[in-house]
């Protein structure tokens, strides 16, 4: 057999072959990795369907003002959450990260809603639905808990109705 | 009028399965990014029923794969003329 032969297998008539089946071969590698990205998915719903959070301590009512904030981390020390003690005199928590692209959201200028900087997303202080910009979901809220003076994180609720929507009146 | 060249035929086969391919696999992809939307926002009902759809746009991809696998041995093992 001659060396030639041996660094040139394809004769150019099935060269045109070669290429497509690598490319076919490509694509359905590539379905193959959509597949289980959806496999990922649906194996981290089957976990976190149990999930049971910890109850939290995170502030004092009597610490914050009318209009004010307070940052805390809640369920684990690497999710930022923001507190709000709202013009309406209720306390509410939300995730301080942003759906779109979890940049830190913070109170708007007007007290009213939050803000969330980087693309001008703004969402409701009241119940952290997406009221304007590319946020595509709302801010996961955080239960709260409030005995006498003490402010208790229980849990977090995506916004998927699963949970029904606790107040907690100053 | 003469019969379309074997080779030429063999191409337009693979061609069209390739095309098959290339759009099962946006409709994949719109599937995961779907689902992935509808994940983080807390409705772990739809992850089921996602990754059984993509399993079926896996299976009718890599069939149509086996078919552009076989129509090439039928053309490389094609005798020359």
């Amino acid at each position: 057999m001659k060396l030639w032969r041996d660094e040139f297998s394809i004769e150019a008539a099935h060269e045109r072959y070669v290429a497509r089946r690598q490319f076919g071969k490509f694509l359905v590698l590539t379905s193959f990795g959509m597949f289980v990205g959806n496999f990922w998915i649906l194996a981290r719903s089957y976990f976190r369907r149990d999930e049971v959070f910890s109850r939290s301590l995170i502030a004092r009512a009597s610490d914050i003002p009318k209009g004010g904030v307070k940052l805390f981390a809640y369920p684990g020390p690497q999710d930022p959450c923001i507190l709000f003690h709202t013009h309406s005199d209720r306390y509410v928590a939300y995730s301080q990260k942003c759906t779109h692209l979890s940049c830190a959201v913070i109170p708007a200028a007007d007290g009213q809603r939050i803000e969330c900087p980087c693309h001008h997303g703004f969402f409701s202080i009241e119940d952290g639905r997406v009221l304007q910009g590319p946020p595509p979901r709302p801010l996961p809220r955080i239960v709260l808990d409030q005995r006498g003076d003490e402010l208790w994180a229980v849990g977090v609720d995506l916004g998927s109705g699963a949970e029904p929507p606790a107040e907690t009146k100053a | 009028m003469s019969e379309p060249r074997p080779v030429s035929r063999g191409l337009t086969a693979i061609d069209g399965a390739i095309s098959l391919i290339a759009i099962l696999l946006v409709v994949q992809m719109w599937l995961l990014t779907a689902t992935l939307e509808a994940f983080l926002a807390g409705h772990y009902e739809v992850a089921g029923p996602g990754a059984l759809i993509s399993a079926v746009l896996f299976a009718a991809s890599f069939a149509l794969y086996r078919f552009i696998e076989a129509v090439d041995r039928a053309g490389v093992d094609r005798p020359k003329t």
